[in-house]
């Protein structure tokens, strides 16, 4: 960094360094999310890489072998490693393609349900009265509803879909997120910070977004990872009830859907697209105990 | 209760519980109009006309549709179709089925039983498990059990259940051929149902090979649905055991020179088991959700099945009642719990 800087600003970069050394200190005497970080790179790097790393396109059908077994089974051949579906398409290749969309889902769901979330929590817990009213108690009734059945009633209104999938499971998280923000906001709003900032003429947009919401990350973050998580099993709920992502997508829910007819004949087309699933959702969650463990010391496991 | 005294006393049901319980009350009745109103609009959110919806692919005549428009008040504005229907619904009047003809209410009514029996059967198993594995982990605290237990306890709460069920059934059922695929009980077994719980009926008529297959039919999508709610008692458990573990009167109780056992089973055990109440209590909705999923691998014939039928067969008159009254029941389940949780814990009363 340069001398240059003022000397607050030359003060505030050191700060945040070791605030990730801390962090990284905390989150690394926990091997599981370590090893959870690590699977969850290696998937990231799968999906970017998948057109490189898949020996076949998703959606290439080898006439010649249906439900062709993995190699190291009698039949099967290193040309197929995991075997084919029904209708001859490499499982390995579709498996990589799918984890575009599993990681594409639970960030675009986290994206929207943060969004609406923050937004809604911060409003009800900063302006109380008749807003925070109408806010939680729809909040409540989204939570009156088991998620799943919410979801798939969402999307029989929006019509089946990946994209719809992804918005009815954002919705349906939300509210997670608007009560978490909304009870940190109402902790924090008396506290000394914020009188002082108000007193400094800082308005209601300032106060809100800059001067509260980045003391209540923590437990957003936390909530978040988990919410990746639940978005990925919950679109691979949908697509296995064909109300998700619809075939030929090679998504791991609406493979098991389609392989499902198979199971007691190609124990394979069922095994792999639920393990990738298991898996993914292992990593995260993983990676969700340790941040947690990290970042929100109240909530620290004993 | 008009004293003009407070009462200090801790008598079970005093008027400070009263006036919880109708707090409690009180609040639900935005949820349960909200609830009505999510119903109401979902038949009139779908795209295209309601009728024409409800009519399903087969559609209907213009005259028949006029009479039809004017029969369900499609015709009436919008707040007395609204009325008109919270009329209906809480005369009991859930509509007909489209596909089956049959009122909604009787088919909930023959359907639910079933799901209502997995799911006590997946609480029972989940309970047995996870309560006496949560409390020896905390006792055991940093032991090869309790890393191992949590780490199964992680693997289970990231299970997609579905995917867990189809290999239970390639495994039991495929390769070792032990259990049934699906249903409730092998079809040579046939009786009119009394109570609608096959556990229960089968044992009325004394009959035990029927039992015997309902009981073989249960064991897998028992264990199914309660793989999740078996990892949150778990892991729910052995935390608020730990805690409770540390506190001062546990200290005392041990100093007292009282068995290990007697401190763990009797002291600790009772406050530590307050958290995991309510955590029972929220996994009611976890339960039903993961019904659906259950009950569509197992062919189980219950709600969760019934609800994903009716969406394929766009049969919204079941789903629309469906969402209402599984939504009532979820909020009957927390109200019940709350209540639970205010009498074993007298401090929640007062806030």
């Amino acid at each position: 960094m340069s001398q240059t800087e003022i000397a607050p600003m030359a003060a505030g970069n050191p700060d945040r360094l070791t605030g990730l050394k801390t962090f990284w200190h905390y989150f690394s005497v926990n091997r599981g999310a370590v090893i959870g970080l690590f699977v969850f790179i290696l998937l990231v790097l799968a999906a970017l890489f998948a057109p490189l790393l898949a020996p076949y396109a998703p959606d290439v059908q080898d006439k010649t072998a249906f439900l062709r077994p993995p190699a190291w089974q009698d039949g099967g051949s290193t040309q197929y490693l995991l075997g084919t579906d029904p209708v001859g398409r490499d499982i390995l290749s579709r498996l990589l393609y799918g984890a575009r969309f599993s990681l594409l889902i639970g960030a675009v769901v986290v994206t929207l349900a943060l969004t609406g979330g923050i937004t809604l929590g911060l409003l009800a817990g900063y302006f109380r009265g008749w807003v925070d009213v109408a806010i939680m108690r729809v909040m409540d009734l989204i939570l009156a509803f088991p998620s799943l059945l919410l979801a798939l009633v969402l999307v029989t209104i929006l019509g089946p879909g990946l994209f719809n999938a992804m918005l009815a499971i954002a919705l349906v998280l939300q509210p997670h997120f608007a009560r978490l923000v909304r009870a940190a906001v109402m902790a924090e709003k008396s506290r000394e910070y914020v009188v002082a900032a108000k007193v400094a003429g800082a308005g209601h947009l300032r106060l809100m977004l800059a001067t509260i919401l980045p003391n209540c990350l923590a437990p957003l973050i936390v909530q978040g990872t988990l919410s990746f998580s639940n978005a990925i099993l919950e679109a691979a709920a949908l697509g296995f009830l064909g109300l998700g992502a619809q075939p030929p997508t090679p998504e791991w829910g609406t493979m098991l859907a389609t392989a499902r007819e198979f199971i007691l004949r190609a124990w394979w087309v069922v095994t792999f697209p639920g393990l990738a699933i298991l898996i993914t959702v292992l990593a995260i969650n993983l990676v969700g105990d340790g941040l947690r463990d990290a970042l929100d010391p109240k909530l620290r496991r004993s | 209760m008009r004293t003009g005294r407070r009462n200090f006393g801790a008598a079970p049901f005093n008027s400070t519980m009263l006036r919880y319980l109708l707090n409690k009350i009180a609040l639900l009745i935005p949820t349960l109009v909200g609830i009505t109103i999510c119903a109401f609009a979902f038949v009139r959110l779908l795209p295209g006309d309601p009728i024409l919806a409800m009519a399903g692919e087969h559609g209907v005549a213009p005259a028949r549709y006029e009479e039809l428009k004017h029969q369900f008040g499609y015709d009436l504005p919008i707040w007395e179709q609204y009325a008109r229907y919270v009329g209906e619904v809480a005369t009991g009047d859930f509509g007909v089925s489209i596909s089956s003809k049959r009122p909604v209410i009787e088919e909930f009514k023959t359907l639910f039983p079933a799901t209502l029996e997995l799911s006590f059967f997946a609480m029972i198993f989940a309970m047995a498990l996870g309560i006496p594995a949560g409390i020896f982990a905390a006792v055991k605290r940093g032991s090869w059990f309790d890393q191992s237990l949590m780490g199964t306890a992680l693997v289970g709460y990231s299970m997609p259940i579905f995917w867990w069920g189809l290999l239970l059934i390639i495994f039991f059922s495929g390769y070792l051929g032990w259990t049934p695929v699906n249903g409730r009980i092998d079809l040579q077994y046939f009786f009119k149902p009394i109570t609608g719980f096959m556990t229960i009926d089968t044992l009325i008529y004394g009959k035990w090979a029927a039992f015997r297959s309902v009981l073989r039919h249960l064991v897998l999508p028992t264990i199914v649905l309660g793989t999740i709610p078996l990892a949150v008692i778990a892991r729910q458990t052995r935390s608020a055991m730990l805690e409770v573990l540390s506190e001062d009167y546990v200290r005392t109780a041990r100093a007292k020179g009282l068995s290990s056992a007697r401190v763990i089973g009797v002291h600790a055990l009772r406050n530590a088991l307050i958290p995991v109440v309510t955590t029972i209590g929220l996994q009611v909705s976890t339960l039903l959700a993961g019904a659906i999923l259950t009950e569509t691998i197992f062919s189980w014939p219950g709600i969760g099945r019934w609800m994903v039928e009716s969406i394929s067969k766009r049969d919204y008159v079941v789903v629309q009642s469906g969402l209402l009254l599984i939504a009532l029941i979820v909020m009957a389940v927390n109200l019940i719990v709350d209540v639970l949780y205010a009498v074993i814990n007298p401090r929640i009363r007062a806030a």
